[in-house]
């Protein structure tokens, strides 16, 4: 039972991370129909601005600002971050392929992957980068939090999973009840009818490319917050975002929050009851089991396309 | 290009298409196209498969650009500018299968329809539910699940959340059982006469020849016959091709 409720907190943490990662990924193919391959570096990018903020007000051992709004600065920072290079990665990269082939921008994506990555190597290199939360106020954010029976729920646990709730309550909000996300979810469903309507499909797209990135850059630095990072993961977490969106169905936001749970128990469970070396075979066989028997995901919509 | 009776107009057209080539790649569609509306009418362009009239639409509406040639709306000329820009200057369009946003609410499609007005006003809504009561009671519904009677309604509802001074409708009766095409022709009378001009795009001639001012026959991207509906309709040619059927 202990097992059973520690890898439950575990999957929680993990899955909120994924999600918030797959809703990026949903957002964007959902409006551009690509699989932006870069988005797993922008986490990592993110992931560096939360460790330069963290470095630049003290680090972990003496910060200079009150613990709360030292993790609230990281996290701002790497959204703010992240949704500028969103920005100029979509109007870069992408935008002058708008009407290529589908195949060029995502050769493009994968192109500006490998810029993120080896840029930030070259800059940074290749050593991991460890937040070192456990120094910070005595370790606090580790000891403090509540118990379930035997099972000690960290407080850093709750941070980034209410954090990640809080964030996607928002853009649930954005984009169910403002103008321009509903204007988002109209050109996502049918691009040229929103065209139509008058809404200016450039917009909407650096809208979208701004919460996406907004919310890899969060997701960085919650994770960091428990796991060393390096220049190198955005492959993998891209990977497991990936999976996660297609798990929910890829450009159903809803689905990109279940995906993330889902993989999220998934990785935790079959970490903690079979091998954590099995884990991502499980994990990636989950994604080809939804390839072959659901293509279109938990919550997506099959694409009927009338000839 | 035969013209049947006198077409003089005069003073600067709400919609002008003015010797318009547009391809696309290599292909030749619209060929030296001009065709013009006036404020408050009601015209007709009408033409089998593939004779260009979605292409004129498109034209228009600058989803495609011409190569050459100038539209103007309300006399300004609009050939280099956005869709957005040109919806915003008084160009609102009912597209061939009415192409709702299925997963948003009725509500939410007629926001969409006002979107450059900020989403609409009170007056808007109010207009379009007197229009057709029952988008009131189906304002929270998804568009994607009503008949395709009540979509064609949240359409028109749509494009007329924007004040349109010009409301294009491409193939209205497309899709429709007969009895609803004519209920639609009674609504697209109701809106033309509170002062909209309209553009309606069509194969089915006898039924908007019936309705229109004036009247365009477009075949292979060139206009073959154009002047006023009730000549139109006389006309042998026309009814050899399309009516006689």
């Amino acid at each position: 039972m202990d097992t059973f409720l520690q890898l439950t907190v575990d999957a929680l943490t993990l899955g909120s991370v994924y999600a918030l990662i797959a809703l990026g990924y949903t957002l964007v193919y959902g409006v551009l129909k690509l699989l932006n391959f870069a988005h797993g570096d922008v986490f990592m990018v993110g992931s560096f601005i939360g460790f330069g903020v963290l470095q630049l007000l003290g680090g972990t051992s003496k910060p200079v600002v009150p613990v709360w709004l030292l993790l609230v600065l990281m996290v701002l920072a790497a959204m703010v971050g992240c949704a500028v290079l969103g920005v100029v990665i979509e109007r870069f990269a992408y935008r002058p392929l708008r009407d290529a082939p589908r195949i060029a921008p995502l050769i493009s994506a994968l192109g500006v992957s490998f810029f993120l990555a080896n840029s930030m190597q070259l800059l940074f290199g290749a050593t991991p980068r460890n937040y070192n939360i456990f120094d910070l106020a005595n370790a606090s954010l580790y000891t403090k939090g509540f118990n379930v029976g035997n099972v000690h729920v960290a407080l850093l646990r709750i941070i980034t999973v209410v954090a990640a709730f809080v964030l996607m309550v928002l853009l649930w909000f954005l984009v169910n009840r403002t103008r321009t996300g509903k204007a988002m979810r109209a050109t996502s469903y049918d691009r040229e009818a929103a065209a139509m309507m008058g809404i200016d499909i450039d917009k909407v797209i650096v809208f979208t490319f701004v919460l996406g990135s907004a919310l890899a850059g969060a997701g960085g630095v919650l994770q960091s917050l428990r796991v060393p990072t390096t220049v190198a993961i955005g492959f993998v977490v891209g990977l497991k975002g990936f999976t996660a969106a297609v798990i929910g169905g890829i450009g159903s936001i809803p689905g990109a929050m279940a995906g993330g749970l889902i993989l999220g128990f998934a990785e935790s469970f079959s970490q903690g009851y079979i091998s954590t070396k099995w884990s991502d075979l499980i994990v990636f066989s989950i994604l080809i089991a939804f390839m072959i028997f659901r293509p279109q995901g938990l919550l997506g919509r099959a694409d009927i396309r009338k000839v | 290009m035969t013209n049947v009776g006198s077409t003089e107009l005069s003073g600067k057209s709400l919609l002008e298409l003015d010797r318009v080539d547009t391809y696309y790649g290599q292909i030749h569609i619209l060929q030296g196209l001009s065709i013009r509306i006036e404020a408050g009418e009601l015209v007709c362009l009408l033409g089998g498969n593939a004779s260009g009239k979605s292409t004129t639409l498109k034209t228009i509406l600058g989803i495609v650009r011409p190569r050459n040639g100038v539209v103007r709306v309300d006399g300004e000329d609009v050939t280099k500018r956005p869709t957005s820009y040109r919806i915003g200057r008084g160009l609102a369009i009912v597209p061939e299968n009415r192409r709702l946003f299925a997963p948003m609410t009725v509500l939410e499609n007629l926001e969409m329809g006002a979107y450059l007005r900020g989403g609409g006003a009170k007056e808007d809504f109010e207009r379009v539910y007197e229009l057709f009561p029952l988008l009131y009671e189906r304002r929270s519904q998804l568009a994607g699940t009503l008949s395709g009677g009540e979509q064609q309604m949240v359409a028109m509802g749509r494009a007329l959340m924007s004040r349109p001074k010009l409301l294009l409708m491409d193939e209205p009766s497309m899709g429709l059982a007969p009895i609803l095409v004519e209920k639609n022709f009674e609504i697209i009378k109701q809106v033309h006469e509170s002062g909209v001009a309209m553009l309606i795009v069509e194969q089915n001639a006898n039924v908007s020849l019936s309705i229109a001012d004036r009247g365009y026959v477009l075949s292979t991207g060139r206009l073959v016959l154009e002047g006023p509906a009730a000549m139109l309709r006389e006309n042998e040619e026309l009814r050899k091709a399309y009516l006689g059927r």
